[in-house]
């Protein structure tokens, strides 16, 4: 005995100071549910969970899934905001669930939980993404360039020739945009605000050889002409890129021929 | 299977919307301003009679209505070229918009008296 040694069991005992008030609020998640094998119709249900307003609509919909009901359905793989797996419609509006506090969201009131516009729903929020991805191999997201043989060095570029893309090279394909659109729901034959971002990303890239092809195949009746400007694209896209800017670009690229 | 919620849209989704409503009202005034014109080469006497039921008041109040349909569609219209048109158009979108909205609601002040003073004064007496 020769140590002094601190008292701990008082301390433990007495929360420190701070940590008395719990942090935890009871919010009402109200969750578009749908299941094909039960019911065709859609329905709300609500789930009431203890949680801390500064986590994120995915942790509640993590808490829900594992403690209250193991049926529910929904798509996250990276939970960090760069996989794009996990946007839904969150009190009305498209948001990735794992970049959404719950703060933000005024969780006195019962906040909303759906499956994002104008694609078929498969179960609960899960979408039949097959159709958005279409639309996105069709504008050939890929570098197409004249030369035939490979070069032996590096495809040199000025750092303004880069900045002209930058915007659009954030993409995450999460489809936040392209279901926000108007236009979209009406029509899913409309490429989409994705696909142009991701034709844009190729047709201003200085390195690329294929701008012209892409631009044609972005002047099809269901291109960039249907796009009526509403800017919920821009509002949605959780990546902060100016969705509507660059799909006006390309549609001044196709009237202008310069790009 | 029934819908969701609204999708909560901003500015500029909701001047989309109250675009296409004014273009819907203006394309029905056009009809029929085209229909009860043609009528003067059928029967002036009833093209008469229909142009007197215009000064009522209530079609003051709807020829109100038309004013503000075409006000705001045109100035919105002016906005979306300045989107189309414009390289910094679609970033300042929504301040262009309250700057339509800003200018819609003084003319509609100004188109106030010249649009409903006769019904004023035919429903209030002069």
């Amino acid at each position: 005995m020769a140590t002094p040694t601190l008292d701990k069991t008082d301390a433990a005992g007495t929360p420190e100071p701070g940590f008395a008030d719990s942090p935890y609020i009871t919010a009402t998640f109200r969750i578009r549910r749908f299941n094909p094998e039960i019911s065709a119709e859609a329905v709300w249900e609500d789930f009431q969970l203890e949680i801390d307003p500064k986590e994120r609509v995915l942790d509640a919909l993590h808490k829900i899934k594992w403690d209250q009901d193991g049926t529910l359905t929904f798509r996250r793989s990276c939970a960090h905001g760069i996989c794009g797996s996990d946007a839904m419609r969150i009190n009305g509006k498209n948001r990735l669930a794992c970049k959404t506090l719950i703060k933000d969201l005024n969780p006195a009131k019962p906040i909303t939980v759906e499956p994002i516009k104008g694609l078929t729903v498969l179960k609960d929020l899960v979408v039949d993404m097959e159709p958005f991805f279409q639309a996105y191999r069709d504008v050939m997201p890929f570098l197409i360039t004249k030369e035939t043989n490979e070069p032996t060095r590096e495809r040199l570029q000025t750092a303004e020739d880069r900045e002209r893309f930058d915007d659009t090279t954030k993409c995450i394909l999460c489809a936040a945009c392209t279901s926000s659109c108007p236009v979209f729901w009406n029509d899913g034959q409309y490429f989409g605000p994705a696909a142009i971002v991701n034709a844009h990303r190729f047709i201003f890239d200085s390195r690329d050889d294929a701008g012209e092809q892409r631009l044609e195949i972005l002047n099809d009746k269901d291109g960039v002409w249907r796009c009526r400007t509403t800017f919920n694209c821009t509002d949605a896209c959780p990546r902060g890129i100016e969705v509507t800017k660059a799909i006006q670009e390309v549609k001044r690229a196709l009237i202008t021929r310069r790009f | 299977m029934p819908a969701g919620t609204l999708y909560r849209g901003r500015e500029g989704m909701w001047s989309w919307v109250a675009h296409r409503v004014t273009g819907v009202l203006i394309f029905f005034f056009l009809f029929v301003h085209v229909l009860d014109t043609a009528l003067v080469r059928v029967s002036p006497q009833d093209y008469d009679k229909v142009v007197a039921t215009y000064k009522t008041p209530l079609v003051a109040l709807l020829e109100y209505g038309l004013v503000a349909a075409v006000l705001f569609h045109a100035l919105n219209g002016l906005r979306v070229i300045a989107v189309d048109f414009w390289s910094k158009g679609p970033r300042f979108q929504k301040q262009m918009l309250w700057t339509v909205v800003g200018i819609w609601v003084v003319l509609m002040i100004g188109a106030l008296y010249p649009v409903l003073g006769h019904a004023a004064r035919e429903v209030f007496g002069s």
